[in-house]
């Protein structure tokens, strides 16, 4: 009598993977570059990593706990974001602005929309620009590496793209320095070795689906070929590798739909290195990705697969109908 | 073509087969009591035509069909009508109308021999057909359409091959796998019927790789039986190896891997041309049509990692659970200990819903935060589209290709999808079934159609592969059943 049948509907077994898994195996994938920029850019690197995982991971419990949802930060999201935040910021970011920065990512970006899964952009690139427009003094410095982890000065100086950007020849970093990350920047963008190294464990254990950053990498380098720049070098400036890789492959805010992961990375190529030329800013790479998360209901919508049995795509089926039918 | 055949999407769960796979099928002891279900196919119910107190033999007919997509049912066991009315069903959530036949304990009555040797090539087409309509044969994959329906393509349709279905895809089943291996003549022999049934020449058996050994000794005996003159010159029986993967012996999908082509959204595969039948159903074929044996008993794969001796049963149609479960050894408990005959909260459980959701929202570990307790999960039919059961008491019926006990301990959590995709690489439909699952979880239904929901098959893959666990086959059932109301 004390059984108990459970019922429920098939299937009944399920893969054992499971979201917080893939979670946590992007911070195992993204802590080798952690190290590295601690490394190149001394211990105010490891400050701003420090603080921004503890302001995501709290903010997270905090507004979890404000909105009465379960807490769940055990699934390894919020440390994701933290991480990814700090990548992006320069290793002289006063900890407060890091603070703001958490907050807005977790909480604006992220609770307000409705919690993981609900959100449209990306955490932390929604909040570096966020950062960007409040506080551009503070976020737009970049450092330039150290000679001593245990410095503590973190000394500003133009970025590799500023000066490719800016034309100031007699700044020059070799492809070498480019992709061990002996170069100013953002702490987390800049050791490409690192950054790889982590990329490829994620397409081993399937977490990083290839068909977001192949195309985005190589639309971007088409374009700076087109544009008159070396390609290998425009891969390997600012934050492509790791936005390709980590920020535009974010699950949530990426399309589900295999063609529509296609243009939107490639889509992504393209705003990068029309910013990159055109924009404001030396980098394009936040604001193509914020930009092209916009399109993603867009996207999956038009790139629906083909249904078995149907001849042509359901693309071309909606394309044909007339506007306005059944279409939710 | 490419050397390993198959088609776009699925998965590969773990198989579980090793279970049962190199055990011989055994008979289950005629029981002394069967509840015979007057549905047990896809269509309209069979009508009782005995009574309480009537006698009744062996195979005797005692349900006949009412319609055309229908299939009479016969009574397993020889004995007598103790009663007609609703009982447990295994696939319907409510009781539904059967005929319990008891026997004597002494069994003085000898269980029919079915000794009879029909020469079939004496017999038209058409006779071949009423022989299997009368002795009520469906589909043995699980569906359970009527054979006979599968057997009269509409006319202007013209059927140029069959395909015999031997992937057996879904994890633990291996029933085929043994009916192949131990009854590979009489599945053969059952396969020229059909093809003279259908007056074609074609027949090609699809079986997934990991069954070599029933594809080998197939091929083996198609080649004796061509020397011997048995397969006609211009006939063409095959075996064809298809790869291993879920759900490959999907009606579609084994057609697509076989010949290549799509069966039409929403239609059946007579419009390419085909008919597909299961190789279990090819041997009741044979036994029908030869022996002139109504379908009165069957195979069923009794497994699952709470059972203590999986085993290939072959039992009486109207066996209850309980008694195979049973003779399997029944359950062991979480303490190790055999639990048989488990009592189960049954009538007070009958209003559990049991296929399809009856409630929208979050739904199979989703609601309840707590773990089951020493929970069980019975299922008839394999892990990726079986039922799971509420009753022991319910019983093996036509379609009942598995009956497995899971313990389920380690349930995954439900969490919000996090648009992952897997499930829209993996669905072999090419739906979104994640985007279902959201639509219907807003009870938007109309959506639900534009975006394809009756293409899908429930196969269960995209529920399988779903990182955070959504129950998309429960929603997706949930918005079909919504929409066949609004129909109506
Ligand atoms: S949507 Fe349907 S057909 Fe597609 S994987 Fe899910 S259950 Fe199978
Ligand atoms: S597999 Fe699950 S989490 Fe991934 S897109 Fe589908 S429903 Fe969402």
């Amino acid at each position: 009598m004390s059984d108990r049948f459970v019922i429920s509907s098939s299937p009944h077994f399920l893969t054992r993977g499971n979201t917080a898994g893939i979670m946590w195996l992007v911070v195992v994938a993204l802590l080798p570059t952690a190290v590295a920029g601690v490394i190149i850019f001394g211990l105010p690197a490891a400050f701003v990593i420090g603080v921004s995982v503890a302001t995501c991971v709290a903010t997270e419990v905090l507004s979890q706990l404000a909105f009465k949802r379960p807490v769940t930060i055990k699934d390894g999201s919020a440390v994701v974001t933290g991480l990814l935040l700090a990548f992006i910021l320069p290793s002289s970011t006063p900890f407060w602005v890091v603070i703001v920065g958490g907050v807005s990512a977790i909480f604006l970006v992220k609770q307000l929309f409705g919690g993981l899964g609900f959100n449209i952009f990306n955490p932390a690139l929604a909040a570096r620009a966020v950062l960007q427009t409040s506080f551009p003094v503070f976020v737009n410095a970049t450092t330039r590496p150290v000679h001593s982890i245990l410095s503590f000065d973190a000394v500003t100086a133009a970025s590799a793209l500023n000066a490719i950007k800016e034309g100031t020849a007699n700044v020059h970093y070799s492809l070498g320095d480019l992709f061990f990350g002996t170069v100013p920047g953002a702490l987390g963008e800049t050791c490409k070795l690192t950054l790889l190294i982590g990329a490829a464990l994620l397409v081993l254990f399937r977490v990083v689906d290839l068909r977001i950053p192949l195309p985005y990498i190589a639309v971007a380098a088409l374009l700076s070929w087109i544009f008159g720049r070396d390609p290998l070098e425009a891969v390997l400036s600012g934050g492509l590798i790791l936005g390709a890789f980590f920020m535009a492959t974010d699950l949530v805010t990426s399309p589900a739909t295999p063609w529509g992961k296609v243009v939107f990375g490639a889509g992504c190529g393209i705003l990068t290195i029309v910013i990159r030329n055109y924009g404001g800013f030396p980098e394009g790479v936040c604001y193509s990705i914020l930009l092209m998360n916009c399109a993603v209901p867009l996207l999956d919508k038009a790139f629906r697969p083909r249904v078995f049995g149907t001849r042509t795509s359901a693309l071309r089926k909606t394309a044909a109908a007339p506007k306005g039918g059944s279409e939710a | 073509m490419f050397g390993r055949k198959s088609f776009r999407g699925g998965v590969h769960p773990p198989e579980h087969k090793h279970l049962t796979q190199n055990k011989p099928i055994v008979t289950l002891p005629t029981p002394l009591r069967v509840v015979i279900p007057l549905s047990q196919h896809t269509g309209s119910p069979c009508r009782a035509i005995v009574a309480v107190g009537d006698e009744v033999n062996e195979g005797q007919k005692i349900g006949e069909s009412t319609g055309f997509v229908s299939a009479p049912v016969h009574a397993s066991i020889a004995g007598t009508v103790v009663a007609v009315e609703s009982r447990p069903h295994p696939v319907l959530a409510f009781p539904v109308p059967s005929v319990v036949i008891e026997s004597k304990p002494d069994a003085t009555a000898a269980t029919a021999a079915w000794t009879k040797n029909i020469d079939w090539r004496t017999l038209t087409a058409e006779s071949i057909k009423d022989k299997i309509k009368e002795a009520g044969i469906v589909g043995m994959g699980g569906a359970a359409f009527p054979t006979h329906v599968k057997l009269s393509p509409p006319p202007g349709k013209t059927i140029r091959a069959l395909l015999v279905n031997g992937a057996e895809c879904e994890p633990y089943l291996t029933t085929d796998h043994r009916l192949m291996l131990e009854r590979s003549d009489e599945i053969l022999e059952g396969v020229l019927i059909l093809l003279k049934a259908l007056d074609i020449k074609t027949a090609v058996i699809g079986i997934e790789k990991n069954k070599t050994d029933a594809a080998d000794l197939l091929r083996e005996k198609i080649r004796r039986k061509e020397a011997a003159g048995e397969i006609a010159g211009d006939e063409s029986v095959r075996v064809a190896t298809l790869k291993v993967k879920y759900p490959q012996g999907a009606e579609k999908q084994l057609i697509k891997a076989l010949l290549g082509r799509e069966v039409p959204s929403g239609g059946l595969p007579f419009e390419v041309g085909v008919v597909v039948q299961n190789v279990g159903t090819a041997f009741a074929v044979y036994e029908a049509v030869v022996k002139d044996k109504p379908l009165i008993e069957r195979v069923v794969t009794v497994s699952g990692d709470a059972v203590a001796e999986p085993a290939n049963v072959l039992v009486r149609i109207g066996t209850s659970f309980r008694d195979l479960l049973a003779f399997a050894g029944g359950v062991t408990g979480s303490d190790g200990a055999a639990a048989a005959g488990v009592e189960v909260p049954g009538a007070e459980a009958q209003g559990v819903e049991v296929s399809s959701a009856k409630t929208a929202g979050p739904a199979e570990g989703a609601a309840p935060a707590e773990k089951p307790r020493a929970g069980y999960k019975m299922i008839m039919g394999g892990p990726m589209m079986g039922l799971a059961q509420y009753t022991l008491d319910a019983p093996v019926i036509k379609g009942t290709s598995g009956f497995l006990v899971l313990k389920q301990g380690d349930t995954k959590p439900s969490v919000a999808c996090v648009k992952c995709g897997a499930c829209v690489d993996r669905c072999p439909a090419g739906l979104m079934p994640y985007q279902l699952g959201n639509l219907s979880e807003r009870n938007d239904f109309a959506a639900c159609a534009e975006f394809n929901v009756k293409d899908c098959m429930e196969c269960g893959v995209c529920s399988f592969v779903c990182p955070s666990a959504r129950p998309l086959v429960h929603l997706i059932k949930y918005a079909k059943l919504n929409l066949a109301k609004q129909k109506k």
